[in-house]
């Protein structure tokens, strides 16, 4: 058996054992949608003006939320040592990682959104874009996350300090997804930004499973 | 023939230094005992040697070769037991001991035969949470005898082990050096190996 | 050369003979910048003196990337020779290019306000820098974060390189996208397109923060080797 499905299988048996974390991403998914007409009043054409960002924004709250678990229960246990120590490359436990924990944030996120579009009133035309956004973007969260948790591992309130690190960088994701909604709404097409969030997402994962990895040797060092 | 050693390791460990100008050499078949009071320095030493952390100074070789050249090779040809025990409590014991050996390759005993060769083997299907301390430790000692690996490192291998099962894992790591491989093992205990070096560390602190 | 320099004590000496030549440019410096930038350059015909802002609101913008630059770089030479001094300077850097950033943002939203009538808009050049300021925020934050400080270095030395993808964002966003904030007009590949008379004060703006930031930086990197000589002396304290 490979490498890949050695570990591939060892974490979704262990995320399906815990899934309670999974629902609990979704419980603040929608709750933080939901606390918006409460706060803005229930209005449905501000309600579908604001709702793809709104929508966007507490996706990216929502998957910060889960990310400091990526790597901390290897950590505390000793389990990380060892996958640094196995003659398995870590750039690889690594990917497997942050596939794992789309597959039970991002993608239950992106499942969960069409509901919430129907409560915010999002117009019918941008639902597919914005279901596109969803998929090329929440892939990005988990691969920067990622290299957030590996450099917060054993920090003092890790999770804040995760947070701190990784949202900012996480602005472009949310600009061009929210544009693509727009850029819809205003006919110009969303083909530019979907590019542009392609783009990121290649990037992303050409790149940060390498920073990732040397950053979890540093940590355990 | 393989020699692993090392020479004029320095290390500093936080700000503080741990290690200065050790020395070890080691051939196949043979053990190395680490000693010295807590503080000492021996986990820094084993994970030295596991290539976990790199010296300040100095170099540990595999065969002339420097471990920090081709890391994946040495990581290959060794199995580290730590102080944490790397047992995962939602799995089953022997879930949590195959995961390590298939992801280390072949070459090692069995699973259930390493289980039982330490004791345990009556608790594979057990979820790891019901395990007790000294349970928990054999199912990490297993990963070395599952990992085919020829270089042992072992960090205070009897901790929370009962006497009949100490003398087990002695008799397992005699096996290991007939069979051509080498052990580095940390210990307050005596282990009553046959023929073992001796590095005693940490003379000041 | 590096290596010549690495030696803290021979960094120390060299830095002490440099720090007062660095305070009197800086002062001369300011004085003339200052003077041109007040007194002696045109009033915009558009903007009328509200122009002046320019010259501290460009040098600090200036400086606040050419900080971040000069962390990254730090940063790489530390995680990849484990140059210690290097360490110390992306330490001793960060707080002032965070204060520079921040000089940037306030007196950017000073002249926006009777420019475009607002305090801020999100247009692509100012988000960009607000997530500049963020980057150095968070790799105070991430530095302090540990116990060993050893640890809190290296996991921040990444942090620096991961963010320093924002730089080149930050410097091309006006070009790129269609921005409020209007676009370079010194730096450009066809010459400045600024007349020559707030030219002069603007250079000399950007010199004086420059000299200002050699001669803080220095300060600081003499300060921190100084505390770490003193940790080194209680372990020392400690252990005996």
């Amino acid at each position: 058996m490979s490498a890949f499905s050695v570990l591939f299988r060892r974490e979704m048996r262990l995320a399906m054992r815990q899934s309670a974390d999974s629902f609990m991403v979704i419980g603040f998914f929608v709750i933080a949608v939901v606390l918006f007409p409460f706060g803005v009043g229930p209005e449905p054409n501000m309600l579908a003006r604001i709702g793809p960002g709104v929508i966007w924004v507490a996706a990216l709250l929502a998957a910060m939320l889960s990310m400091d678990r990526m790597f901390m229960g290897d950590y505390e246990d000793g389990s990380l040592e060892l996958l640094v120590l196995s003659p398995v490359a870590l750039e690889l436990v690594v990917c497997v990682k942050v596939l794992t924990h789309w597959l039970t944030t991002g993608l239950p996120l992106i499942l969960t959104a069409p509901l919430l579009f129907v409560m915010m009133n999002v117009p019918g035309e941008i639902w597919l874009v914005l279901l596109l956004t969803l998929v090329l973007g929440t892939p990005v969260l988990s691969l920067l996350g990622s290299v957030g948790a590996a450099l917060t591992l054993g920090a003092r309130r890790g999770g804040v300090l995760l947070s701190l690190l990784v949202l900012p960088l996480l602005i472009p994701v949310l600009i061009f997804a929210v544009g693509a909604g727009d850029a819809v709404l205003f006919g110009n097409g969303a083909k530019a930004n979907l590019m542009l969030l392609g783009g990121m997402l290649l990037g992303a994962l050409a790149l940060t499973p390498w920073v990732t990895a040397h950053a979890l040797r540093e940590a355990v060092a | 023939m393989a020699v692993f050693s090392g020479r004029h390791i320095d290390c500093i460990r936080g700000e503080r230094q741990v290690l200065s100008a050790a020395a070890f050499s080691l051939e196949s078949g043979g053990a190395l005992m680490l000693r010295g009071i807590n503080g000492a320095g021996k986990s820094t030493m084993l994970r030295l040697m596991a290539g976990l952390m790199r010296p300040v100074s100095g170099v540990i070789t595999w065969d002339g070769v420097d471990i920090s050249d081709d890391p994946q090779e040495h990581n290959a040809r060794l199995a580290y037991v730590g102080h944490a025990d790397a047992v995962k409590p939602a799995l089953s014991v022997l879930e949590n001991v195959t995961f390590w050996s298939k992801l280390a390759g072949a070459g090692g005993m069995d699973a259930s035969d390493a289980l039982a060769a330490l004791g345990i083997g009556h608790l594979t299907d057990l979820p790891a949470r019901y395990l007790s301390a000294g349970q928990r430790r054999r199912v990490n000692l297993t990963r070395a005898l599952t990992s085919g690996a020829e270089l042992w490192l072992l960090d205070e291998p009897t901790t929370a082990l009962d006497a009949a099962t100490a003398e087990a894992l002695t008799s397992l790591i005699e096996r290991h050096l007939k069979s051509g491989g080498m052990a580095v093992v940390s210990t307050h205990a005596e282990l009553g190996l046959a023929e073992t070096g001796t590095l005693t560390l940490g003379g000041t602190a | 050369m590096l290596h010549y320099f690495a030696n803290p004590t021979r960094f120390q000496r060299l830095s002490r003979r440099v720090e007062p030549w660095l305070l009197a440019a800086m002062l001369v410096c300011f004085g003339a910048g200052l003077y041109f930038a007040l007194f002696s350059s045109p009033v915009d015909y558009q903007q009328g003196h509200t122009v002046r802002i320019m010259y501290i609101h460009v040098p600090a913008a200036w400086m606040a990337l050419f900080c971040y630059t000069a962390m990254a770089v730090s940063a790489a030479v530390a995680l990849i020779w484990k140059h210690a001094l290097a360490d110390v300077a992306a330490k001793a850097t960060a707080p002032i290019g965070a204060a520079f950033t921040f000089l940037a943002l306030v007196t950017g939203s000073l002249w926006g306000k009777p420019m475009w009538g607002t305090w801020w808009v999100w247009d692509a050049r100012l988000t960009s820098v607000l997530v500049l300021f963020f980057l150095y925020l968070g790799y105070m934050a991430l530095r302090d974060a540990f116990d060993e400080p050893g640890r809190g270095a290296r996991a921040s030395a990444i942090l620096v390189l991961v963010g320093f993808v924002n730089v080149p964002i930050i410097k091309f966003s006006v070009d790129w996208w269609n921005t409020l904030h209007q676009p370079s007009s010194v730096l450009r590949m066809d010459g400045p397109t600024i007349h020559p008379d707030m030219l002069t004060p603007l250079f000399l703006m950007a010199a004086a923060f420059q000299f200002y930031y050699f001669w803080l930086v220095l300060l600081r990197i003499r300060r921190e080797l100084m505390v770490n000589r003193t940790r080194a002396l209680r372990h020392r304290q400690a252990s005996a």
